[in-house]
């Protein structure tokens, strides 16, 4: 490979380019100082870090790239906030289980700093603590949810738990979007597996919960479906048919929709939709009938795939936890 | 990484670089700040070319070929858990345990992935796999959990980094479907081998705060889980196949 050619064939389109790129000597320095040091690992991240000051990206941004990325950007300060607030409440978060909601916190900052990162000055702005209202009361503050924030464990997980299969379920409806940036398509990949790791250990948080235990107790509990109704249900760390209606059902707000069917919730095998996560058929092939040497139920054939969520349903269900004056997720 | 490569353009600039062209199109040659770095890798990535594929099984190419990579994967994975329930760390675990029940969905999940590819890919899929998990001790706790996360964290890391070779938007979600179920089983494996560890520093870029107080978005690392190249996955998934059924994936660009 020789970099300073392609630099100077470069030269040769864009007679600038060392402008760009503040000086030659500058240029020269980045990967002098690197040295032998300089391997494929690094070396995307030397030259996109190079060329993206040289020639910035947000303006090429297509605008429906955007939306999804600022979508994606407003969930996840929804979720910072709500567990950054979670780890402020005095003797709400059980010290075996605070490391755990502040590395959850910490990747849910880092996928901010990213998908800032990839908008540039496309990016909303911080909407700020102030924008959120937990409660699901709209900034009355006095929501079916209230106290997931002051001193109900039980029910903040069980907020965790629904924000974050709202958000896993949000990237994979979003991916498609994201198919002519190869790049941004990896990141977003690579933030929603970390979504679906949180929302895994959630789970297995409440379950654990659910026979007061916690730290590596909470693992021996386990996921039981005949007892998924109600915040102190114990769910399997997959989600299994529509979980219940998730952790809170019967109020309004209600976590149903978390688990339910979008728009449109079918289609041909070939097309994109949003059934509920109790769907068995995936691709025109039915999951149950299919799977051949065991005896596959439809709980697990549901389990076995997530289903993605679409825009608008994704709004309407965070819009439930946002001021009603904040102008997220509409 | 390769695709640049193969078609003979290795140690060059593209000629529709080096063309003038307007501003407006090379601009998206930058893109969003990766789209060129796999040019420059072009030139130093000699290894694809170097495998004697002579005995492997080529996945293919296209969407068959990464539908070819996961149900490779997904056989694996079926496989490891069938015989999971055959050691005595399984069978000597009480029925009403939690890892009981984890185990048996496990294997359900991975044999209904598995079998939803091979009717999905129809003519088109690679034979049934010999695994070799000669390995594995499957009477062991540690040596299975152990595994099981190493399968299900390579799961994972291969959707991710195989998902840009998706040409069709419909197998893209099918495949995000999988994925964040693999995810799910990583993260309960890794709570059972050590708690608060479904996250950790080899499978995801940890962010650090820069300080207590610090605003959302500022601080060190990315949050990101770390993807792989299908010919690192590969590497590793092969020491876990027989001669006869390791498998190649040149042919996915």
């Amino acid at each position: 490979m020789d970099l300073f050619k392609i630099i100077s064939d470069i030269e040769k389109v864009d007679p600038e380019i060392y402008e760009r790129l503040d000086s030659r000597r500058r240029v020269f320095k980045h990967f002098g100082m690197a040295g032998k040091a300089v391997t494929a690992a690094v070396l995307p991240g030397l030259v996109s870090g190079l060329f993206q000051r040289a020639y910035g990206q947000t303006s090429t941004l297509p605008a429906d790239i955007v939306a999804v990325l600022n979508l994606a950007l407003s969930l996840e300060y929804l979720e910072y906030y709500f567990y950054d607030s979670g780890l402020k409440a005095t003797n709400l978060i059980p010290s075996a289980d605070r490391p755990a909601f502040e590395k959850i916190r910490n990747d849910e900052s880092g996928h901010i700093k990213v998908l800032r990162g990839a908008l540039g000055s496309a990016a909303i702005p911080d909407p700020t603590r102030a924008a959120f209202d937990y409660s699901g009361g709209r900034g009355t503050m006095t929501g079916p949810f209230a106290a997931a924030l002051v001193n109900d464990y039980a029910l903040f997980l069980g907020s965790s738990q629904a924000f974050v299969d709202t958000g896993v379920r949000a990237y994979k409806g979003g991916a498609p979007v994201l198919m002519p940036n190869k790049d941004l398509l990896e990141a977003a990949l690579n933030i929603h597996s970390v979504e679906a790791r949180h929302s895994s250990h959630v789970r297995t948080v409440r379950r654990g919960l659910a026979a007061s235990q916690s730290g590596q107790g909470a693992t021996s509990i386990a996921g039981d479906l005949n007892n998924l109704g109600g915040k102190t249900g114990r769910p399997k760390s997959w989600i299994s048919g529509t979980d219940g209606g998730g952790p809170s059902p019967s109020t309004t707000p209600s976590t149903a929709p978390v688990y339910g069917p979008g728009n449109p919730a079918t289609g041909a095998p070939t097309a994109i939709f949003y059934p509920a996560e109790s769907n068995t058929t995936q691709a025109g092939v039915d999951i149950v009938a299919n799977t051949t040497g065991v005896t596959l139920t439809t709980a697990a054939a549901s389990e076995a795939f997530d289903e993605p969520l679409d825009p608008a349903t994704v709004k309407s269900i965070a819009r439930n936890f946002v001021v009603a004056t904040s102008t997220l997720f509409t | 990484m390769s695709k640049l490569h193969d078609s003979g353009v290795t140690d060059q600039v593209p000629n529709a670089l080096v063309q003038p062209i307007e501003r407006r199109s090379f601009l998206r040659y930058t893109g969003a700040g990766m789209a060129l770095s796999g040019l420059f890798l072009a030139g130093c990535d000699d290894d694809d070319d170097n495998n004697n594929s002579g005995n492997l099984i080529d996945v293919g190419s296209g969407d068959n070929g990464v539908l070819n990579y996961a149900y490779a994967l997904e056989q694996l994975e079926a496989a490891f858990y069938a015989q999971v329930k055959t050691g005595t760390y399984y069978t000597g675990l009480a029925a009403s345990t939690s890892e009981k029940q984890i185990f048996d969905d496990l294997a359900l999940h991975e044999k209904a992935h598995a079998d939803f590819f091979k009717t999905a890919l129809s003519t088109n899929a690679i034979k049934a796999l010999e695994p070799d998990f000669s390995s594995i001790n499957f009477n062991d706790r540690s040596s299975v959990l152990n595994a099981a996360k190493q399968f299900e964290d390579l799961g994972v890391a291969a959707y991710n980094g195989a998902g840009r070779y998706i040409q069709t938007a419909a197998y893209l979600v099918i495949a995000g479907k999988i994925v964040s179920v693999e995810a799910r089983h990583a993260a309960l494996i890794r709570d059972l081998i050590g708690y608060n560890t479904f996250v950790d520093s080899d499978v995801v870029d940890l962010f650090s705060p820069t300080s207590a107080t610090s605003a959302p978005g500022d601080g060190n690392g990315t949050g990101l889980e770390r993807s792989m190249k299908p010919s690192d996955v590969l590497a590793k998934a092969n020491g876990f196949l027989k001669e006869g059924s390791k498998l190649s994936a040149n042919n996915l660009k």
